[in-house]
């Protein structure tokens, strides 16, 4: 990807014209200003940016970015941005998705990018909720969840994100959260930084149909004592006062207190190991696992050849072993006669 | 084996032979069918041919549901179809026997491998007393021939395994078919040698069997004659065969080629589709990607993508996937992006028949949509013309930025008929411009006259949009749900496909004159058919004409005016009146159907039969 000054570009820049039209107050608004803050100092031309959607409230984030943009169908942006990317390599794929479109009538297409590193970032909005369609549960609402569609409490077992990503292959796991744009911002960054499919899931706020549905990690009060900010090689701390952490006890983690001097036992992240187990024991906490913090941060980064990559790879040998090629050669191939 | 030895036998000069080759999936007949075809087409004869193979892989040994053929008409005259009835019938089994018979002429040979006439096999195909002694011989010249026995003996100094002899049976089969029929076999001795090149023992084996089935035509006493059938008269030119899947796949390099654009095809494995991406695939060398997709929306989804990044996206399917397509194949009509869409139909609804042909998605491809959305359609009429087809649905897709359905079905997909080889000079232009002008630039600008919006490819500076499913403002492109806005974008989709009837050739007879007593109308893979038909009707002295739709949206503008310069109209097909229903619609002509949904191709004798009771 060709590299410009990274001073060329402000955020304006990668606003549209277009009004936006989430309702005041909603989380989208503070990822699409921590979108757009990121953009000018990733180093790459405006012009190689496009964002592909699907069908949501969050799927209407490439409405409100200056830069290329597919408004596609329901549960379908990675399957188009797959088309995009494997075109023209040399873009910058971007997916915006939510908890509905990339999990439930798409969730099919979202394991199969990860596996195959599509080379893209998938920002994937977690409200815990069908906002666009007026409030129905969606696949990460929780058990016993009251909504229009579920009056007597939901009865389905709610899905995992990262667990999924992680099962699937993700070779970039993280997780964000609406209210901490600083954070957010340093996230998307590592995302845009990492070759592969780049997953992170962002905690979305939404007031109308699902509100404080993440006050635990981001009400002042309590949100140290629920959350976990990973930073790689460094021990899981947390507490107001860093007075606790995390251990594994076998494949379980549990809270120590750290008052009695016991650092050493506490689990230190790794976001570069290939093992799988590591992330998916941290992105477990607190969603499937009551009573223990939620992780933040990079749960796992690791390299591995693109798809993009192997395919041009394999097209490069192609090419080389019938340097000779043309069309004439392929219609007059096999056994051909003449009439006279 | 020298010149003499084979004249031995009187020849006697035919003009044309339909035969088929039946057995178990497992005895090997469509290659055996594929190698007669070769042979045939190198001593110079038309001809055409049907594969015939059960949906089920390997179905039980024996039994009817895993019988597999493979017919082929060839000719000293030019010839259109498979041929509706047999002159040969060679029968494996008795399953074979019992599936196949049915289309076996009175009179016709019918030459059986007794061996596999046994009590169980008998039994598998559901015969209570074995039919060969049933007075078979009074409708039918019998061949009773222990092919088994016979493989054996050629077999019994090598010392192979019983499985390896029993395998090789199917070339004693074929060599006895060229010598009835006089065919050289130079080309599957080289291809035999080509395949087993590395197991000499098995490449001897199986060059054995093949010169003991021809040399047993010779020497035994059933056979007094064989026969010959002289080269036909065909335009000049280089041939090859060719099947309708392998012409799609050098119709889509061409059309890359022809374009400069990148071809991605997105696909999902399904019947009788699949060998167009297994094909394509191997065209790396030329820069085509291929994608096979996680399901058949995926596989459209991405054909998508790759259109709106600047290349060509093709997906390939059949009429389930269609189904499945069907909201994408929308998003590509209101974004007004590039896109085939392949539908190789098969026999329906739902899983229907996956191996059988059938016609039955015309409508699917005309209004399978929600809302007003048209797409042009073209439709292959035969093997080859699958490749100029492929041409036609590129040309119209980029020049008026549409998705364009390609109708191919499972009949052309696996039959195979001689391919004049066109010259790259011959070939179509197809102009592709993507919009690089950022002054004045809207994404929804359109061509006047074809009313195209213009195609930009991400990356380009200055010329950042957003296209969206949402409908949007004329020109502008931003979302708008204004009532009078939306009528006019309605009606602008609907007039750019519309347009395209300025840009297609009229329709004109194939056989008989512009006017006359009836039309026989057709579109797709019935054209051999309607032709022979039409050839027959024409020496019988009716006025009669036949006419045939690549084309079927828009029509060609002189169609209503065409049809109306005959008293009745016929249109044959594979469904309950797809097209009839369209004519009837548009045109308001009481058009008269032939409708046998077999699974099958249509039979000649069926369009003649209707045909003249409607000319009484």
């Amino acid at each position: 990807m060709a590299i410009t000054e990274q001073s060329k570009y402000t955020k304006a820049d990668f606003e549209s014209a277009n009004d936006v039209r989430w309702c005041p107050g909603c989380g989208d608004y503070a990822i699409l200003s921590a979108v757009q803050s990121v953009m000018p100092t990733l180093g790459i031309p405006k012009e190689k940016f496009v964002f592909v959607s699907g069908i949501g409230c969050s799927s209407r984030f490439p409405h409100y970015m200056n830069c290329y943009g597919f408004h596609t169908i329901h549960g379908r942006a990675l399957t188009v941005a797959t088309g995009v990317k494997s075109i023209n390599p040399d873009l910058s794929v971007w997916v915006i998705t939510g908890d509905g479109d990339g999990l439930s009538i798409g969730g099919n297409h979202f394991m199969h990018a990860i596996r195959r590193n599509q080379d893209m970032k998938i920002l994937l909005f977690n409200n815990k909720i069908y906002g666009l369609t007026k409030g129905q549960y969606s696949p990460t609402s929780e058990l016993g969840k009251k909504t229009k569609s579920t009056p007597f409490g939901s009865i389905d077992n709610p899905i995992n994100p990262a667990s999924i990503a992680i099962a699937s292959g993700a070779t970039f796991v993280a997780r964000t959260v609406d209210k901490n744009v600083k954070h957010m911002m340093d996230i998307l960054k590592r995302a845009a930084a990492h070759k592969g499919t780049a997953f992170i899931e962002i905690y979305q706020n939404c007031l109308v149909f699902n509100d404080d549905a993440f006050v635990d990690y981001t009400e002042k009060e309590i949100k140290d004592d629920h959350s976990i900010y990973l930073e790689s090689g460094k021990p899981l701390v947390f507490g107001k006062t860093h007075d606790k952490a995390i251990k594994l006890n076998g494949f379980h983690p549990e809270i120590i207190n750290l008052s009695n001097g016991n650092l050493k036992e506490a689990l230190v992240h790794d976001e570069k190991t290939e093992d799988r187990a590591l992330a998916y024991v941290l992105g477990q906490m607190g969603v499937e696992n009551e009573g223990l913090p939620v992780v933040f941060g990079v749960l796992r980064d690791i390299a591995q050849p693109t798809y993009q990559e192997r395919l041009l790879e394999q097209e490069k040998e192609a090419k080389e072993k019938k340097p000779k090629a043309n069309l004439e050669q392929v219609l007059n191939a096999g056994d051909t006669w003449v009439v006279s | 084996m020298t010149l003499t030895e084979e004249k031995l036998k009187k020849i006697e000069t035919l003009e044309e032979a339909t035969i088929r080759f039946a057995g178990d999936s497992g005895d090997g007949m469509q290659l055996t069918g594929g190698q007669f075809t070769n042979a045939t087409a190198i001593v110079g004869n038309d001809l055409s041919t049907l594969p015939d193979f059960p949906a089920e892989i390997r179905a039980p040994a024996g039994s009817l549901a895993g019988v597999s053929g493979f017919q082929i008409h060839f000719s000293s005259k030019d010839i259109h179809t498979p041929g509706d009835a047999l002159d040969v019938l060679v029968a494996m089994n008795p399953a074979a026997l019992k599936a196949n018979l049915r289309d076996l002429k009175p009179g016709g040979m019918l030459i059986v491998n007794t061996n596999a006439f046994t009590e169980t096999n008998l039994k598998k195909a559901g015969y209570d007393k074995n039919p060969l002694d049933d007075g078979l011989n009074q409708k039918y010249q019998v061949f009773s021939i222990e092919i088994s026995r016979l493989t054996q003996l050629a077999l019994e100094e090598m010392k192979l395994p019983g499985k390896i002899v029993d395998r090789s049976k199917n070339l004693f089969a074929l060599g006895l078919m060229y010598w009835l029929y006089t065919r050289p076999m130079e080309k599957t001795i080289e291809w035999l040698k080509k395949k087993f090149g590395d197991k000499p023992e098995i490449l001897e084996a199986n060059l054995k069997v093949l010169k003991a089935g021809y040399h047993f035509g010779e020497t035994t006493e059933s056979f007094i004659s064989h026969y010959e059938i002289k080269q036909a008269k065909i335009i000049p030119g280089k041939y090859r065969n060719i099947t309708g899947n392998e012409a799609t796949v050098l119709g889509m390099l061409a059309a890359s080629q022809l374009t400069g654009l990148t071809i991605f095809l997105g696909s999902y494995p399904i019947t009788p589709a699949s060998d167009i991406l297994h094909e394509l695939s191997k065209y790396k060398h030329f820069g085509i990607r291929t994608f096979q997709a996680e399901d058949e929306i995926a596989a459209v989804g991405a054909a998508i993508g790759a259109s709106f990044a600047g290349g060509l996206g093709v997906t390939t399917t059949s009429g389930p996937g269609v189904c499945l397509k069907s909201e994408f194949i929308n998003l590509a009509v209101k974004t007004e992006l590039p896109l085939i869409i392949c539908d190789i139909q098969r026999g329906g609804p739902s899983t229907g028949l996956p191996t059988k042909t059938e016609q039955g998605d015309l409508l699917q491809a005309m209004f399978g949509r929600n809302s007003e959305s048209p797409i042009p359609i073209v439709a292959a009429a035969t093997p080859g013309d699958c490749f100029d087809t492929m041409l036609e649905a590129v040309r119209l897709s980029v020049k008026y930025m549409t998705p364009v359905f390609f109708m191919s079905d499972g009949y052309l997909a696996n039959g195979s008929e001689p391919w004049k080889i066109p010259q790259i000079y011959e070939l179509p232009k197809i102009e592709v411009k993507f919009r690089t002008e950022k002054n004045g630039f809207y994404p929804y600008l359109r061509d006047e006259k074809t009313l195209a919006r213009s195609w930009v490819k991400p990356g380009e500076a200055g010329l950042e949009h957003v296209i969206s499913g949402l409908e949007t403002e004329q020109n502008t492109g931003k979302i708008s749900y204004d009532p009078t806005n939306h009528d006019a974008m309605i009606k602008i989709r609907a007039e750019r496909i519309a347009r395209i009837a300025n840009d297609i050739p009229d329709i004109k007879p194939i056989f008989g004159e512009i006017k006359g007593d009836l039309l026989i109308l057709g579109w797709g893979s019935t054209l051999g058919s309607i032709d022979a038909a039409t050839e027959k009707l024409l020496e019988k002295g009716y006025k009669v004409t036949n006419a045939h739709l690549r084309h079927l949206n828009p029509f060609p503008k002189n169609l209503e005016s065409f049809l109306k310069n005959f008293k009745k109209v016929l249109i044959p097909e594979v469904n309950l009146g797809q097209l009839r229903m369209l004519i009837r619609a548009k045109y308001l002509i009481d058009a008269q159907g032939l409708n046998i949904v077999g699974g099958q191709p249509l039979k000649v004798n069926a369009i003649i039969e209707l045909a003249e009771k409607l000319l009484k």
